[in-house]
């Protein structure tokens, strides 16, 4: 070390003998996330293609496709768009609020760290604040029934249902959505608006012309990441329903516990396809900004 | 201008009672366990319980733990990358994106295959192999935000020049490491490191499938079991998250200020 710090120029030092050492300082890291996290994943990968003794089938994937787990993956789907979607446009509308609406400049701050903590909220304590708010007991159940008469169980509302879980799930959704649309909308320069407007566009115009195909990136982005993220949640499903409401995680969860499948191989299968799930997700993510990027130039 | 300003408050309208009702519901039925009245009967019965203080713990020490191998993981590597071999940079930053992709419960599930008692490194053979794991567990989870954090807070200095500087003074990596680059990302990584504290304080999955005694499966067992406890332990966990939250604040509003001084 102290020959190479006495040269004028380390940098030229024979790249033959510097080459491995460079690679050797990524080794903890490569280390790690080959034991925690590559090699377990493609454990369970390689397993939802082998039969229990070892050899390669298929037949684990052609079990995912009964009525029972179809169903499971069907509502699981189903939630995490609408909770990502709804997500999406609500933390837009108030993003957008906050940033170009004109309200007082002193809520930003506030709504951003609210944002921080209600994104990280989530888990088995989301699902106690849901169940004290909208549970049989709940505070908002019981002020509707006794000021205005109305029994939402009576209507058919039930928190342990694809309703309940999206509106439960909104809580974390929400925030993040503004914590990363934020910034993108601080980005849109207020040069564009007054540009757009002289040449004779209306507020929509501008939005659905301009500023939209920018964010567009951004916002297919925060959709998959959201979708991704309420696809993989336990906890809070878990809390909620127990295992009363059978969505692809609990079904995991319980197969985890206690093999209800009777099949490991069907679980690694079950896993498999999760990663796939999401995996597309984040796939069209990539494919689609790459194509708006290239469109926008 | 008029009417826009009408939908931006109603947005933040909608916004605000949506997010509110809920907490205040949870912080009036904490409130309701004694008939008739309002009392902290819940939160004295919560803090009471034995197993709460030692799940508690438990989690606690393993949030600390996590923090430290995450930041010895993570600093060193960005860093590296970033200062010799700026070409693996994507890669890098692909696999700490990962855990956004993959579920948890995949990565656990995972685990529990692939280190159990019949393996080569049998991890969950042992309830310390088990708390490793564990912690490797909640450091993956915490990788994303971490690795963002720190590679962010690496852009903003000239580590290059920083590094030469050292060396020409003779110091070694570990000085330059610990006394150079540590100091000037310590805001990145304290942000990192509270995120990290919120995520694992209350993290239930993996805790769960690897079996350990964390505050996370205590919660859910506790919610199965009780009517007015969960409420309390909702408060407090939403008070813990705020906390966290609040000290990435303090400290990034403390260290502009430092900044601007020295400007």
């Amino acid at each position: 070390m102290q020959t190479s710090a006495s040269r004028p120029h380390p940098v030229v030092a024979p790249t033959r003998r510097r080459l491995p050492l460079a690679w050797l300082g990524v080794a903890p890291f490569a280390a790690f996330a080959g034991l925690f996290l590559i090699l377990p994943t493609m454990f369970i990968v390689l397993g939802a293609f082998r039969n229990a003794a070892g050899e390669a089938t298929l037949e684990n994937i052609a079990n995912l496709f009964q009525p029972s787990i179809l169903a499971a993956y069907w509502i699981s789907i189903r939630i995490s768009l609408a909770s990502a979607l709804l997500g999406c446009l609500i933390g837009f509308a108030v993003a957008a609020a906050v940033t170009l609406g004109g309200l007082p400049g002193w809520i930003r701050g506030p709504l951003l760290t609210f944002s921080g903590v209600a994104s990280n909220f989530a888990g088995v304590p989301l699902a106690f604040a849901f169940l004290a708010t909208l549970g049989r007991l709940g505070l908002v159940t019981v002020l509707l029934k006794d000021w205005f008469g109305i029994n939402i169980y009576a209507m058919g509302f039930n928190l342990l249902s694809f309703t309940g879980l999206t509106l439960t799930y909104l809580f974390f959704q929400i925030p993040l959505m503004i914590l990363i649309v934020t910034p993108a909308l601080d980005g849109l320069k207020r040069e564009w608006r007054e540009a757009a407007e002289i040449l004779g566009a209306s507020g929509f115009q501008y939005w659905r012309i301009v500023a939209l195909p920018i964010l567009w990136p951004t916002l297919l982005g925060t959709l998959a990441l959201l979708f991704a993220n309420s696809f993989g949640a336990v906890a809070t499903a878990y809390a909620l329903t127990g295992s009363s409401l059978s969505i692809v995680p609990i079904l995991l969860f319980a197969q985890i516990r206690g093999d209800v499948l009777q099949d490991p191989h069907l679980g690694y299968a079950l896993a498999f396809g999760m990663i796939v799930v999401t995996g597309i997700a984040n796939f069209l993510y990539v494919w689609l900004r790459t194509r708006s990027e290239r469109w926008m130039k | 201008m008029k009417p826009a300003r009408i939908w931006s408050w109603l947005a933040l309208g909608i916004g605000v009672t949506y997010f509110f009702l809920p907490l205040i519901g949870t912080l009036e039925f904490s409130l309701r366990m004694r008939r008739g009245e309002y009392s902290l009967d819940a939160y004295r019965v919560v803090l009471a319980d034995p197993r709460f203080q030692e799940t508690f713990a438990y989690s606690v020490v393993m949030a600390l733990a996590t923090i430290v191998v995450g930041v010895l993981i993570v600093v060193p590597t960005a860093y590296w990358v970033r200062l010799k071999l700026p070409r693996l940079r994507p890669v890098v930053e692909f696999i700490t994106l990962l855990p956004l992709v993959i579920p948890p419960i995949v990565i656990v599930f995972g685990y529990i295959r692939l280190y159990n008692t019949s393996s080569i490194l049998p991890l969950t053979g042992t309830a310390m192999g088990t708390n490793v794991l564990l912690m490797m567990g909640y450091a993956t989870l915490s990788l994303p935000y971490m690795y963002r954090a720190v590679d962010t807070g690496l852009r903003t200095i000239d580590i290059a020049t920083l590094t030469e500087a050292a060396q020409s003074l003779g110091a070694g990596w570990v000085t330059i490491m610990t006394r150079v680059i540590l100091p000037n990302v310590l805001v990145a990584v304290l942000s990192g490191a509270f995120l990290t504290f919120a995520i694992v304080i209350g993290e239930f999955v993996m805790a769960a499938l690897l079996n350990r005694p964390a505050f996370g499966p205590y919660l859910q067992l506790i919610g199965a079991n009780r009517a007015y406890e969960p409420a309390a332990l909702a408060v407090i966990a939403f008070a813990i998250t705020w906390i966290c939250m609040g000290l990435i604040q303090l400290v990034t509003r403390f260290s502009k200020h430092t900044n601007a001084a020295k400007r």
